[in-house]
């Protein structure tokens, strides 16, 4: 009695603190709305079942409980049942699988106007690199970078000249503008990760990872290393300011380009040895 | 192994509850294979040596289309040293041929000379180790290097674990202290163990070789 | 000790029939190719009690000593605990101590704790008792396993020790970071993890031969595979994944070892850090998630599927009631076994590796909902209409169905890989595979204890202190990590040594506080667990020959607690499965497996 009490109660304890917690995601500020929607379903369609089977357990260890002049059934199978059983679950199972998968297509679908940002992920902080006027981002290999080079920029790639380099943990981006994040690591794994945009992936040493979202709401999010990569992930952190058209475009006014800065440390260089 | 035809969808639909099953299952000897137990733990480990063999030649297939492979040119020793294997393997076949004619006077010289081919195999490997090194080419040096010294030195451990196996028979039959069935059984499930190994050599060697 | 066998060749009795004429074996035996096995038998302490070849004290020298490492696992969660809930207060642990205890409480729980008590423990014990055999097949090597795991604990113990300390890699151990400076312990300390695992790989395979072919071959007459009670089933399924499994750990170890050691780049990429460019070049991170997870998502049912099996084992005894659905039960074994080895991508959703791959891994990930599902409604349909006894087994049973399906049902959540985009690695994953392959797997293991102690010692754990036991740990354990996943919705990352001050973390603080409390109750609940072992093993009630009254051979041995050999003289003949409780028509209200029906005479079981 007390037993099957106690069991009912945690359900019903469960589902209350589902209900009533204070604990929830923060509200979704890019176009993936509809994860959460993926994740409501999801809830209801398992929370069903989770409730129901475990209130079903507790009926039965109140109703079947032991009497001494009880005899219990034998019955090795029941045919029929398991097979609805087996049917509806199936069922199910197609109902939360159908869904997600129109989002992940979706999601690994990159819209043609999407505007590439490569984000470039070390232990343990972020920097960013927009592409110039050309729209392209230059090509890039570990074994170019240097002091002059931090990010490791191919300097025969004409496309390269122009990409602009945030070095700044901060990154901000236009709203409304699609953007495809193009992720590179110089050492570890890691992974760009803003909770309110729903959407994340790993960075890769020796590969370019991508994703990409719409950031729908004006605001400033923090961005979270989501893949463990040593002693200081805990610390790596930036944030990502959400703008609109205006002050994006006085940020980006204030951004230099690789071919600026080139010629910067080189006056930089010749002021130095002029000094001397 | 006809008497036991094993119907793995046969055998798991059984009702065992039912009173027309149970005539069937009670004459069972309880044995699911016709195989004796140490047939079986061979074959057993054989799987498990495959599964890790086969990872590890998918992994090689991965890592090599990676731009900086750089193949290793085979020295001929290389040839030698499985020409060796694959007449090891053959002295072994006429051992168990012997063993199982109960000739064991004779299976006692094969054996040995099965034991000093073996040993041959893994000098002969040794020099080619000491070959690569001698040329600078160590397995750090690239990753096809590294996948060759892998490759085989993990053979090589597993025609040592063999050895093992192979000194003890040799010892009984030399001592004279065996019963027959279990010689007999001891050197056939070496000599699989050993045709096991030319088998993975080949393959080994075949994609070291083709890439 | 009946250590006196007169005969290697062990007789079995001629199988008795109803009818009452003696019907011949229908096929004849072949012939063996080897004399029966021989019972080593042990001469002096050392070799009965240390070198011991008895399966029996072999699993119990598993459990001890997985009990022992997993009692530092627990300790090491206590200091992760602390941190997080209380930063301030408690700031010894530095983040490189943190991210250790986070690696090495992951390793030594997943690897040294549940798979060696489940298969070492559980199975050594069990499996010659339940299939009706003196042993297993080759006990020699049999104990030989169980020292290569004792070296494994050695070697892993060892790495707190040395220079740097243990790995900190994080259980997953992925590379680049494992063997790179910016981890802690990637001095000496990665170095003894993998070694300890490829020894544990090794003396493994050499248990799961023992288990596999016992199980397969030295079954004792009537003894068909369909007859066998379903813990067997289990334990035989997993072993079979964990000597297909381990093996993709081995050689994702061995790798690992030299690209550190010698300084090939087997995984390892270009790589610039601190300043310089690395001599590696080339190699893939994803390959070596790739074999990681290859073994790592089998090991879950390797830990699950035992589990599974015990428990209807349990269910089914303190129910008084036949497992319901055996066949589908074993199927669902079976199937699951199967399946498991083509979902391990889903643990790589945010990998980086090919996106096209998540549609395959979510279609296969979530089929295998189906006959897990089935294994809970039989489980719960076991229970309907029985007569359920309340003893401290059956209760930790009802914890493991409440814990699993919790625990099941998040990992539908996890498998459909776009939910899994914003969950995969916050807190979510944190309490979904605490719940499912640590909390349910654990009320299994006490289930099984409270279960299986009077035949191991002949006395009864302390009923008082083993209620207090579960209810402390079931509850507790479900308030720590049922609001765990809430965590996980707000985003809070897993391995975070501090949360700072977003406002989405700040808000879990005071949740944070309570997990912390929670979870210590819990652990030292399991030190009055301990006590109770301990004290009732030559003060506990002295327990009746099969107090529960199951009909698995297990319990109906000549000696008991069963000796050395098992069976005495002669081996048990087996007439029925071992669920023939509550048959209609006989008067008896259990009937073991090896009663012969001339001995129930009215027992003829209804068609269903």
């Amino acid at each position: 009695m007390f037993v099957a009490i106690v069991f009912a109660l945690i359900i019903v304890a469960s589902i209350v603190f589902h209900f009533w917690s204070p604990w929830w995601w923060t509200p979704v500020a890019s176009n993936w709305g509809n994860i959460d929607d993926t994740i409501i379903l999801t809830f209801w369609v398992t929370g069903a079942v989770f409730v129901a089977v475990c209130l079903f357990m507790s009926y039965c260890v109140w109703e079947y409980r032991y009497r001494p002049e009880r005899k219990a059934e034998y019955k090795p199978e029941d045919k029929k049942l398991e097979f609805r059983l087996t049917w509806l679950t199936a069922l199910g199972v197609v109902a939360l699988l159908a869904p997600g998968l129109v989002v992940w297509n979706k999601y690994i679908t990159v819209p043609e106007n999407a505007f590439k940002i490569e984000v470039l992920a070390y232990q343990w902080g972020w920097n960013y690199r927009l592409p110039g006027d050309d729209g392209v981002l230059g090509k890039t290999s570990v074994g170019f970078i240097n002091d002059d080079n931090p990010y490791g920029l191919d300097l025969s790639d004409p496309n390269s000249k122009d990409d602009i380099l945030v070095m700044d943990a901060d990154l901000h981006l236009k709203i409304n503008q699609p953007v495809k994040i193009e992720l590179r690591s110089l050492d570890v794994l890691h992974n760009f990760y803003i909770p309110q945009f729903r959407a994340k992936m790993d960075t890769l040493p020796g590969i370019i990872t991508y994703y990409w979202f719409t950031p729908e709401k004006k605001g400033e999010y923090e961005i979270l290393c989501a893949e463990y990569c040593g002693t200081g992930h805990y610390a790596m952190r930036g944030y990502v300011k959400v703008d609109e058209e205006q002050d994006y475009s006085n940020w980006l006014a204030k951004q230099i380009s690789f071919e600026k800065m080139l010629t910067k440390k080189e006056l930089n260089k010749n002021l130095l040895i002029a000094e001397k | 192994m006809s008497k036991k035809e094993l119907n793995i969808f046969k055998l798991l639909s059984e009702k065992p509850w039912e009173d027309s099953q149970k005539v069937i299952d009670d004459q069972h000897d309880g044995k699911t294979l016709a195989l004796s137990k140490a047939k079986l733990g061979v074959r057993t480990i054989m799987v498990v040596s495959t599964v890790i063999f086969s990872l590890f030649v998918v992994s090689y297939s991965d890592r090599m289309l990676v731009h900086d492979w750089r193949s290793l040119s085979e020295p001929w020793l290389l040839w030698v040293n499985t020409i060796i294997l694959i007449f090891t393997s053959f002295v072994f076949h006429k051992t168990k041929v012997l063993s199982d004619k109960n000739e064991f006077e004779k299976a006692k010289n094969y054996l040995l000379i099965v034991g000093f081919l073996t040993f041959a195999f893994i000098t002969g490997q040794l020099l080619v180790w000491q070959y690569y090194v001698n040329l600078g080419q160590y397995a750090s040096t690239n990753p096809a290097n590294a996948f060759f010294y892998l490759f085989t030195a993990l053979h090589g451990v597993h025609v040592l674990g063999g050895l093992f196996f192979w000194g003890r028979a040799t010892t009984k039959l030399f001592t004279k202290n065996f019963s027959v069935l279990k010689i007999k059984q001891a050197i056939e499930l070496c000599a699989i163990y050993w045709h096991f190994l030319l088998i993975v050599w080949f393959i080994l060697f075949g994609l070291m070789i083709a890439t | 000790m009946t250590d006196e066998y007169t005969d290697n060749k062990i007789e079995t009795k001629a199988a008795d029939s109803s009818s009452g004429s003696y019907v011949p074996p229908a096929e004849t035996i072949p012939a063996q190719e080897a004399p029966d096995q021989e019972l080593y038998h042990a001469k002096s302490f050392w070799t009965k009690w240390v070198f011991c070849q008895d399966a029996k004290v072999i699993g119990i020298q598993y459990a001890l000593t997985a009990t022992a490492i997993g009692f530092i696992g627990l300790i090491l969660s206590w200091g992760m605990r602390l941190q997080l809930g209380f930063p301030e207060t408690f700031s010894f642990l530095g983040p490189a101590t943190y991210y250790q205890s986070v690696t090495m409480h992951g390793m030594i729980m997943v690897i040294y704790l549940l798979t060696a008590l489940f298969l070492g423990g559980f199975g050594n014990y069990l499996i010659p008792l339940m299939v009706g055999a003196r042993d297993m097949v080759f006990p020699y090597v049999n104990m030989v396993s169980y020292w290569m795991f004792l070296v494994a604990v050695l070697v892993l113990i060892a790495s707190f020790f040395v220079p740097g300390g243990p790995t900190g890699a994080g259980w997953t151990l992925y590379p680049p970071q494992a063997i790179l400076p910016g981890t802690p312990g990637s001095e000496m300390g990665i170095v003894l993890m993998l070694v300890s695992l490829s020894l544990f790989v090794i003396g493994f395979t050499m248990g799961g031969l023992n288990y596999v072919i016992t199980i397969l071959q030295s079954r004792t007459r009537g003894m068909t595979l369909m007859r066998m009670p379903l813990t067997i089933w289990g334990i035989f399924t997993a072993t079979v994944l964990a000597l297909l499994a381990f093996p993709a750990l081995f050689v994702a170890c061995i790798m690992m070892t030299l690209d550190n050691l010698l300084g090939t780049s087997f995984f390892m990429p270009e790589i610039f850090t601190m300043g310089e460019k690395l001599e590696y070049g080339g190699g893939s991170p994803i390959l070596f998630q790739h074999l990681f997870w290859f073994f790592g998502h089998p090991e879950v049912y390797i830990v699950a599927l035992p589990a599974f099996g015990i428990v209807s084992d349990l269910i089914s005894v303190h129910a008084r009631k036949n497992v319901f659905g055996y066949r589908m039960m074993v199927w669902a074994i079976v199937i699951i076994g199967a399946l498991s080895f083509i979902v391990w991508a889903h643990h790589m959703y945010v990998s980086g590796m090919n996106p096209w791959f998540g549609f395959f891994f979510a279609t296969t990930t979530l089929i295998i909902a189906v006959p897990t599902a089935i294994k809970v409604y039989n489980w719960v349909l076991t229970l309907w209409r029985g007569n359920i006894h309340l003893t401290i087994p059956m209760l930790f049973s009802l914890g493991f169905i409440v814990t699993f399906v919790n625990g099941g049902i998040t990992g539908l959540f996890l498998g459909n890989v776009i939910i899994d985009v914003p969950l995969s690695d916050t807190y979510f994953v944190v309490a979904h595979f605490h719940m499912v392959m640590g909390i349910a797997p654990l009320m299994v293991v006490f289930g099984a204890i409270y279960h299986w102690y009077p035949l191991i010692t002949g006395r009864h754990l302390n009923q008082t202190l083993g209620k207090i036991h579960f209810w402390i740990t079931f509850v507790g354990a479900y308030a720590i990590y049922f609001p765990m996943h809430y965590l996980g919705f707000i985003g809070v990352p897993r391995r975070y040594f501090e949360m700072y001050d977003s406002p989405y973390m700040t808000s879990g603080v005071g949740l944070n506080q309570f997990i912390t409390v929670a979870a210590l109750i819990v652990g030292f609940t399991q030190i009055l667990f301990l006590y109770n072992i301990f004290t009732s093993w030559y003060k506990g009630e002295k327990s009746e020959r099969n107090p529960w009254k199951a009909n698995s051979l297990e319990w109906h041995t000549p000696d008991y607690p069963p000796t050395h050999g098992n069976f005495g003289k002669e081996l048990p003949v087996v007439y029925r499965w071992p669920y023939d409780f509550s048959v209609p028509g006989s008067d008896k209200e259990y009937i073991p497996q090896d009663v012969p029906p001339s001995q129930v005479p009215t027992a003829k079981a209804e068609q269903t």
